[in-house]
């Protein structure tokens, strides 16, 4: 289970911009996080994966609570929480080629250069990325593919939870498909829970298992 | 009508183009052969740049001497050249002392942030209250005159713009997505620094050393010239217009003119490949001018 209880978290000294928020992921489930633009459901995301200290709350991961965030956080938890961004310009570094980009967490956890190499083209294949793209930087290559590469480099190091965060607000209807379908591909080989934020209700209707109204798990 | 506009425009651009292009390359040929001068001449030229003569002191330009002779008779042409090596190396190893230390002051602040970074960052501001050649000049007081006493005071008064470049660079990496995306992927802190910031930050404090080379060379002048920097026997561009300075007011104007203009036209050509080298700073430029 991936627990979120009672979380207040915000950026500085100013107003917390999420107040108790709870929300519960089971193993294998897709939740929807419906919300306005604004409301603080990209930070209660960026808690979800263990890059935001919230300012009061606990989040628990199969029943261990965390303790600690960003670097600070096992580095277990960490990898067992993927998360993809809205904007896969700025979610990727503009020096690395997409192959390196999808490698990075496999060389970062410590496995060889070759196994990275090996595995990182696996995951690629499964988002629709081969041959000659791989070998392109971020700014040579569509949003689209660009956002395919952050969702491999999402997916390499098989989390059992994936945070969405607006993953496919760049994209047009039939990379969204794509996107969508390579997740709950993941989702079902894996038996991995999802959360996805978003604000458009008909795909997170169709993709998730619930989808819930922002202001049904979080105080106004 | 916008076809005309369309027209100027292209116009316009060939044209800044031509120039940049004329610009990188002079300055590249100019860099290039000031290198091959000051590593190939003293090797190859087996002529005594201390050798005195005073049948042919104060000797204006001729074919057996080019940039004429000193008041002491000695070829001013292999003087220069030198000259112009000492002062290179001087601001060499100075840029790169002070990149160096700017760099690990800047990426120290900007990651620990807190107390760290308004301690270093107000140590900063103190340092730049004081005019550097100021500074420079209690520094090179300190010891006998020679070469690393020139190196040592001109890097420790120019670190300062580094370290806020390089800072600021780092703040502004390091709250970008791509660095969240690393942390979840489990990227330790070294990772993180070592694999993100600094690659993002390295280009810029290149940039920053480059630019600094012509600057400290003009330090190691202006402190020979002050009688602070260098002995004075040794050959380097501010002594030897140290030394000419009383030969200009009696009409005698080839011993400064030319240490002048080496000390000028290097700093030229520099300014002008930092120009071009900034063109090609980001990855995005980078693929473009493949094109």
């Amino acid at each position: 289970m991936l627990e979120l209880r009672d979380i207040t978290a915000g950026y500085d000294r100013r107003e917390p911009v999420v107040r108790g928020a709870s929300l519960t992921v089971a193993p294998g489930e897709a939740v929807g996080l419906l919300g306005p633009s604004g409301c603080g459901k990209s930070t209660l995301a960026k808690v979800a994966a263990l890059l935001h200290r919230p300012a009061a709350g606990q989040v628990v991961i199969d029943g261990e609570p965390v303790n600690g965030w960003r670097h600070a956080a096992p580095r277990t938890l960490r990898t067992a929480v993927g998360v993809v961004f809205q904007q896969p310009r700025l979610s990727a570094d503009p020096r690395l080629r997409l192959r390196e980009l999808i490698a990075e967490p496999l060389r970062a956890v410590g496995r060889s250069r070759a196994e990275a190499a090996a595995r990182a083209l696996e995951t690629a294949e499964a988002v629709g990325l081969t041959g000659e793209l791989l070998g392109r930087r971020p700014h040579e290559v569509s949003d689209g593919q660009l956002q395919r590469a952050c969702l491999a480099r999402a997916l390499v190091l098989r989390p059992s939870w994936l945070v969405c965060d607006e993953m496919t607000a760049m994209l047009d209807a039939s990379t969204t498909a794509a996107l969508v379908n390579v997740v709950e591909d993941y989702r079902r080989e894996h038996r991995a829970g999802l959360l996805a934020v978003g604000h458009d209700r008909v795909l997170l209707d169709r993709w998730c298992d619930r989808t819930v109204e922002w202001s049904r798990i979080a105080q106004a | 009508m916008a076809d005309l506009a369309w027209k100027s425009q292209g116009r316009t651009r060939r044209s800044t183009r031509t120039v940049r292009v004329a610009v990188s390359t002079v300055s590249t040929v100019t860099v290039a052969a000031v290198a091959l001068a000051v590593l190939l001449v003293p090797p190859l030229v087996q002529l005594d740049q201390q050798a005195v003569d005073l049948s042919m002191k104060l000797r204006p330009p001729s074919l057996a001497h080019p940039f004429g002779t000193d008041d002491v008779g000695r070829d001013l042409l292999l003087r220069c050249v030198y000259g112009l090596r000492v002062s290179l190396l001087v601001g060499l190893v100075a840029a790169l002392a002070a990149t160096v230390i700017g760099t690990v002051v800047g990426a120290a602040a900007a990651v620990s942030g807190g107390w760290t970074d308004r301690a270093l960052m107000r140590l900063v501001d103190t340092f730049s209250s004081v005019p550097h050649l100021l500074l420079g000049i209690f520094v090179v007081a300190m010891f006998r005159p020679g070469v690393w006493p020139v190196i040592v005071s001109v890097a420790l008064t120019h670190w300062l713009s580094t370290a806020r470049i390089v800072r600021s660079e780092v703040l502004s990496l390091r709250s970008r997505p791509y660095i969240d995306a690393a942390i979840s992927g489990g990227a330790t802190r070294w990772r993180v620094a070592a694999r993100h910031l600094l690659p993002g930050v390295l280009p810029q404090a290149g940039l920053a050393a480059v630019l600094m080379v012509p600057h400290a060379m003009w330090h190691e002048s202006a402190l020979s010239f002050l009688g602070l920097g260098l002995p004075t026997h040794q050959a380097s561009l501010g002594n030897l217009v140290q030394s000419a300075r009383g030969s200009l007011l009696a009409g005698d104007w080839w011993p400064t003119l030319f240490p002048g203009l080496f000390l000028i036209i290097p700093t030229l050509a520099v300014a002008g490949l930092a120009g071009a080298w900034r063109e090609r700073l980001n990855p995005r430029r980078r693929s473009e001018l493949m094109l």
